[in-house]
């Protein structure tokens, strides 16, 4: 089969790989039909994330058609199209009892401070992911969920992660009615997670990054006001000022391990490697929020030490919050909202790439190149 | 404002936001949010119909965290450690922790002998890697790179002059390397 691969910082190719198999009674092998790149594969596409071995295959975003089941899948049969949440994990484990899917300790024997993710490095399991024709799906009485028929395959593909992680954001920020909410990045998930607030009744929604096109998204799609931080000497007195001085009551990191806007923390984490990300959103969302405030982060980091204030954090007696969403408890309050017409995640794809070209679709979105905000990808074999 | 007492007014009220924004405060109760609470115990809810799941045979060794118990009993095989990256891996978590910097320094080091090492297995088996067509740069012509960077303000700028310098060192230096390589073979010969 025809998959993506990693060749090292900066550089992927396709390749013909060996077929997935089953390698557990409750794996499916899954056709991919659709798959997208997310910002946290460009931190894999950087070098970024510890143990990402060559030939690695990227991919937690994607949706397809059961092809095989393992001997004891009973919740889903040959032919099925699926969605896949980006968590892979037991359902069975003392954190997925307790709801926390993405902090499964029965998945990944590389790590216990993450769960497993497709194509996200041996770090996270070392499972290869749906940037392919094919994708060993494990568990698959736990994951996947068949796409009901009324939902468009593009707003299925983007609840398998950016649009839950966006909505999980936001409600790690704990809003109450009127609370003024900032979030840092308007990238796929920032967006979805600024419209989000506005579901929790947000009095507010400010969205702050440097990309003008990206800001103008946030206006149209999550009715956002907005800063560009490059426009500022100083983006969180600007968030001081027009919060009358009281700061935000909650802020959201939405950009995690490669945030840009101050030169020696981002050439240190991405391009140097001796962060585990570079925590300048982060560190913006601790200064810009007022004191008792909430921080909520699902933007990626990497498991090496960061540079955060967290000095800030503490005399200011702020509430941070954070995981990687788990994805597939969000869905069916998801499918409420897009189904009543409050939400249409696929509003944010601007590009559509074949598989083959992959390489490019990686270069233009890490480069941010073209308006890009959301790639999608379509495998070879559809 | 911060100095006393009250908020700061909402400049726009919840009622006119309910008219103005497609689902405002439809999730304004809790119970309407999903991931809330963080933690809520219900074993049955997942589809999960085991206790403990059934073990994933290995097909050979498998590297795992020494704060594991034991080797979880489902697990990725996509890409066996292999080489010398592989005797770094298997070293960074046979010896330490995931709380030790150097089990991760030791894996970002192995990362990059891996690279080298792939390099040259691509070269021997005759599928060299590309450069142009592997890093995508041709989508700088077809994706406007220019017009993407021109007339924004983008912070950016700042330092991706920094790219092409870490995407080309491997192959400078490596390149460097094996002409030291020839050169001191060429003049053992004679």
């Amino acid at each position: 089969m025809q998959a993506m691969t990693y060749r090292g910082p900066y550089r992927v190719r396709v390749e013909e790989k060996a077929m997935p198999r089953i390698e557990h009674p409750n794996d499916a092998i899954v056709r991919v039909t659709l798959a997208a790149i997310c910002g946290s594969d460009l931190h894999l596409y950087h070098g970024l994330m510890p143990d990402t071995r060559i030939g690695h295959t990227f991919g937690h975003e994607f949706i397809g058609v059961v092809e095989e089941v393992g001997s004891s899948v009973q919740n889903l049969q040959r032919g099925d199209k699926v969605m896949v949440p980006f968590n892979i994990y037991c359902g069975s484990c003392f954190f997925c009892a307790r709801g926390l899917y993405s902090n499964c300790h029965n998945v990944n024997p590389n790590a216990t401070a993450v769960g497993g993710i497709y194509g996200y490095s041996h770090t996270c399991g070392g499972y290869d992911g749906g940037q392919a024709e094919f994708v060993r799906v494990p568990f698959a009485d736990v994951g996947p969920s068949v796409i009901p028929d009324w939902l468009d395959d593009e707003d299925a593909l983007l609840l398998t992660d950016a649009c839950s992680t966006g909505y999980f954001g936001a409600q790690l920020g704990d809003i109450v009615e009127g609370d003024t909410v900032v979030v840092f990045g308007a990238g796929p998930v920032g967006l979805y997670a600024a419209k989000s607030a506005w579901f929790m009744g947000a009095g507010r929604v400010i969205v702050v990054d440097q990309l003008e096109y990206r800001l103008a998204k946030a206006r149209s799609f999550a009715h956002a006001e907005t800063f560009n931080f490059a426009e500022y000497d100083d983006i969180v007195v600007e968030m001081k000022k027009t919060t009358d001085y009281l700061g935000a009551d909650v802020a959201i990191d939405a950009v995690g391990a490669e945030a840009d806007g101050n030169f020696l923390q981002h050439v240190t984490a991405s391009k140097l490697k001796l962060q585990g990300g570079s925590p300048i959103a982060l560190n913006w969302a601790i200064d810009s929020v007022r004191k008792g405030g909430t921080i909520s982060v699902v933007g990626a980091y990497g498991p090496i030490f960061s540079a955060v204030k967290l000095g800030d954090a503490m005399n200011k007696g702020l509430t941070l919050r954070m995981n990687q969403a788990p994805v597939k408890r969000q869905w069916p309050r998801l499918l409420e909202h897009i189904q009543a017409g409050h939400l249409k995640p696929s509003e944010l794809i601007t590009h559509r790439v074949p598989l083959e070209h992959i390489a490019e679709g990686y270069h233009m979105f890490s480069a941010k190149l073209d308006d890009c905000i959301k790639t999608v990808v379509v495998p070879e074999a559809n | 404002m911060a100095y006393t007492a009250e908020r700061p007014p909402q400049k726009v009220t919840s009622e006119q936001l309910r008219d103005l924004i497609p689902g405002w405060g439809s999730d304004l109760d809790t119970a309407n949010r999903p991931a809330w609470p963080k933690e809520r115990f219900d074993p049955g809810a997942s589809g999960a119909h085991w206790d403990f799941p059934e073990r994933q045979t290995p097909e050979g060794p498998r590297e795992r965290s020494i704060e594991h118990r034991f080797l979880t009993p489902v697990f990725g095989t996509a890409q066996p450690t292999r080489g010398t990256s592989g005797l770094i891996r298997r070293f960074a978590y046979a010896r330490f922790s995931e709380a030790r910097a150097a089990h991760w320094l030791l894996l970002v080091a192995a990362d990059r002998v891996d690279f080298v090492g792939s390099r040259a297995t691509a070269l021997l088996k005759g599928r060299p890697d590309n450069p142009i067509s592997e890093t995508g740069i041709l989508s700088e012509v077809s994706r406007h790179g220019i017009a993407s960077r021109m007339g924004t303000p983008r912070v950016d700028l700042r330092h991706s002059w920094m790219d092409p310098i870490l995407v080309a060192a491997p192959w400078v230096v490596g390149g460097y390397l094996a002409l030291r390589v020839g050169r001191a073979f060429i003049s053992r010969g004679r």
